[in-house]
């Protein structure tokens, strides 16, 4: 296999140099691209698999790799069962392939430490990926900018990036994570184990020293929309919160 | 570039290969993409303005605007997130009935579309007149619900379906090719699925 020689083509050929299991259905994947390229926290890229007789299949993941991190560009695929590039990454990727990719891509759902804050973000199931890359963001670059992340999984175990997350929150130093699961009792004493409500967008307000300058929601368009809804509900202007949806 | 261990896929019967555009592939079910939160705009508080610049034309409330001729277009749609859906059958206002109800000819080659939530798409003028484009009103011969941009929406359905605006309230034509909310972001000036003019950096 080699890379597509044409420089007209916004497609570069990236080697997969890691894998790694998160949860039982979400692994990472570290790409290194032929053609490296500076990202911002929350941007995506385009994957096309191309099989033998031309059928191409071609799919959005977000980036859940800070810009800072070198390594690669990470994306934590979520396996759907009825898909059909997701089980590719799953049964098949190996280290050392070489897969189509395009980016860095997207220009609203995004986070710069310039931004400023304070931020909320507000994650379902891998929605969580491009928040984390802002989290990430925010560690490396070593800011003060509060941030806060209610993040939404179905059991503990299904939490991504979870010893990671933790592992900031603990440091105290205006990250706050907020866990909601939704089919198990919360873990943690400022946990919760329901769906996301007002009441919860409006306690994850409160925690933040001053109201929120923006707010990120990803997830499912089920999971969004109720999450839009709850941060409205909270008081929090619709003009500040930014969403990304995916699944039907 | 063949993908090592790729075969499958999800290809679609081939007597359908000739209504997917490169890059894209079917859909059974209605996906949601936004920017920003759902608005929820009530009928009541709805109105539609068609502009010249910032000079408004002619605006009519949500009773006048049903009044207009209706027309029906069932038509297949491209997201630029890759899913094509089938046969999506609309009911609206052409923007033909539009501008005759104005008495106007388009007076400029470029239109931005207004939605109530801030958002706005640019169209070439042309792809908007000649039976191409509605504001529609009806999807499968019911209300538009507030996720897929009721209570109207633009409906372009031979572009890329970002320039099918939800919440559309209003039309404004522009001397310019004046880019709007995704276009600002990296996406299409013109977006033709079959060119696959997804980002701006596709010719």
């Amino acid at each position: 296999m080699s890379a597509e020689p044409s420089p007209q083509s916004p497609w570069q050929a990236a080697t997969i140099t890691r894998i790694e299991k998160r949860t039982p259905r979400v692994t990472s994947f570290w790409f290194q691209p032929s053609r490296p390229f500076a990202h911002l926290a929350g941007q995506h890229v385009d994957i096309r698999l191309t099989a033998p007789d031309g059928y191409q299949a071609r799919r959005s993941y977000s980036i859940a790799s800070a810009p800072e991190a070198g390594g690669g560009v990470e994306l934590a695929i979520e396996r759907l069962d009825d898909g059909e590039v997701s089980p590719f990454f799953h049964d098949v990727a190996a280290v050392g392939d070489e897969i189509e990719l395009r980016g860095p891509l997207g220009g609203h759902f995004i986070w710069e430490e310039s931004d400023g804050g304070p931020i909320l973000l507000v994650g379902g199931g891998s929605g969580v990926v491009p928040l984390m890359a802002m989290v990430r963001h925010r560690t490396l670059r070593n800011t003060a900018v509060p941030v806060a992340l209610v993040f939404s999984a179905r059991v503990w175990d299904e939490v991504i990036f979870r010893d990671e997350l933790i592992g900031l929150d603990d440091r105290r130093d205006g990250f706050d994570l907020v866990l909601t699961l939704t089919r198990e009792p919360a873990r943690r004493p400022s946990d919760y184990s329901r769906r996301v409500d007002a009441r919860m967008m409006a306690q994850a307000v409160e925690r933040l020293p001053k109201t929120p300058r923006l707010a990120y929601v990803c997830g499912s368009n089920a999971f969004v929309s109720a999450a839009a809804d709850a941060l409205i509900g909270a008081g929090v202007p619709a003009g500040i919160i930014r969403t990304e949806r995916y699944g039907v | 570039m063949i993908t090592r261990g790729f075969f499958s896929g999800r290809r679609p019967p081939s007597d359908t290969d000739a209504r997917i555009p490169p890059g894209q592939y079917l859909e059974q079910g209605f996906p949601v993409l936004s920017a920003g939160p759902t608005p929820r705009v009530r009928t009541e508080d709805w109105s539609f303005t068609l502009k010249h610049g910032p000079k408004p034309i002619k605006k009519w409330n949500w009773a006048e605007f049903n009044a207009l001729p209706q027309s029906k277009m069932t038509r297949d749609i491209h997201c630029v997130t890759a899913w094509t859906k089938f046969n999506t059958p609309w009911q609206g206002v052409m923007i033909d009935d539009i501008l005759a109800d104005a008495g106007i000819e388009p007076p400029t080659a470029y239109t931005l579309a207004l939605s109530f939530d801030g958002y706005s798409t640019n169209v070439p003028t042309k792809d908007l007149v000649t039976g191409k484009a509605m504001v529609a009103l009806l999807y499968e011969g019911k209300p538009i619900t507030p996720d897929h941009g009721g209570p109207a929406r633009l409906l372009v359905p031979h572009l890329y379906f970002w320039k099918s605006a939800k919440w559309v309230n209003g039309l404004q034509f522009t001397e310019r090719d004046e880019p709007g909310f995704w276009e600002l972001r990296g996406y299409h000036m013109y977006g033709d699925p079959w060119r696959e003019q997804r980002y701006s950096s596709d010719r």
